[in-house]
């Protein structure tokens, strides 16, 4: 056991501890919190993987920005607690053993077909990070157009949540 | 040195927790939570693979990602908001105008 291996699992393990706590959880509050954890060890993840950029991004716009928006919403609302819904037979019976089966052979075949990353990724050579340099540099060269697109995307996000949140009268 | 296939099988399961808590929650609230969820899942794969070929594109496709997340949560939070003044709950099954 090396240390990226430890840090994976135990990132790893919070972060599937934060989805089961997300749907586990009644109050809307609690899912919000346990949804910080998930992200916040997502990021960890990201480090791990040499995405510095993306690992800042994701806690500075997903953990912070979102997710207050999240909070300041559910305390807005002043949301309660949620009712449960009671299972149809359907579901019981059929759609939670076939979800585990799907997920169950989504898990195997993903198992058996690593060798390609795994030959690129040349067999426990640890490769550099990602440079933010070269992130960007793909980004305004390559990927232009699809930036300027975003910057309109967020124009019109803009517009709409203004639209909704007027009041009418 | 982690192998990627870790990295996919956890985006994998994180991707299913998210399509159970979407089907199985109650409040439109932590449903977009779900959506949410799902979206980083996404985006964890999206990363693995960019390390497992040294590429540069998967990355910059999760920055487009947030982004779009984020624009997301603005209007659907917006028009939660407004769901929530008219319908005075935010519990799914009361929102069934368009439901046959």
């Amino acid at each position: 056991m090396n240390l990226p291996l430890i840090l994976f699992f135990f990132c790893g393990g919070l972060a599937v501890l934060g989805a089961i706590l997300l749907i586990v959880a009644r109050e809307p509050i609690h899912s919000a919190l346990s949804l910080i954890l998930v992200m916040v060890s997502l990021a960890i993840l990201y480090l791990l993987l040499g995405a510095e950029f993306i690992a800042a991004v994701q806690i500075i716009v997903y953990a912070g920005a979102v997710m207050v928006l999240f909070v300041f919403v559910i305390m807005l609302l002043n949301a309660g607690v949620e009712q449960r819904t009671n299972w149809s037979k359907m579901a019981k019976y059929a759609g939670m053993p076939l979800g585990i089966f799907l997920l169950l052979e989504i898990t195997r075949w993903i198992w058996r077909s690593t060798a390609g990353p795994q030959a690129a990724n040349g067999a426990g050579a640890v490769p550099a990070a990602f440079s933010t340099h070269d992130l960007a540099m793909a980004l305004f060269r390559q990927y232009l157009f699809p930036f300027e697109a975003t910057s309109i995307l967020i124009l019109i996000a803009i517009l709409g949540a203004l639209v909704l949140a007027k009041r009418s009268e | 040195m982690v192998p990627i296939s870790y990295y996919l099988v956890l985006s994998g399961v994180l991707f299913g927790l998210g399509v159970i808590a979407f089907i199985f929650k109650r409040n439109i609230i932590t449903i977009f939570m779900a959506i949410e969820l799902m979206l980083n899942a996404v985006n964890l794969a999206f990363v693995a693979f960019a390390r497992a070929w040294n590429q540069l594109d998967g990355l910059v496709f999760v920055f487009f990602v947030i982004v779009v997340a984020a624009a997301e949560a603005a209007v659907g939070l917006a028009i939660v908001i407004v769901i929530s003044q008219n319908r005075r709950s935010l519990n799914v099954e009361d929102v069934n105008l368009l439901k046959f």
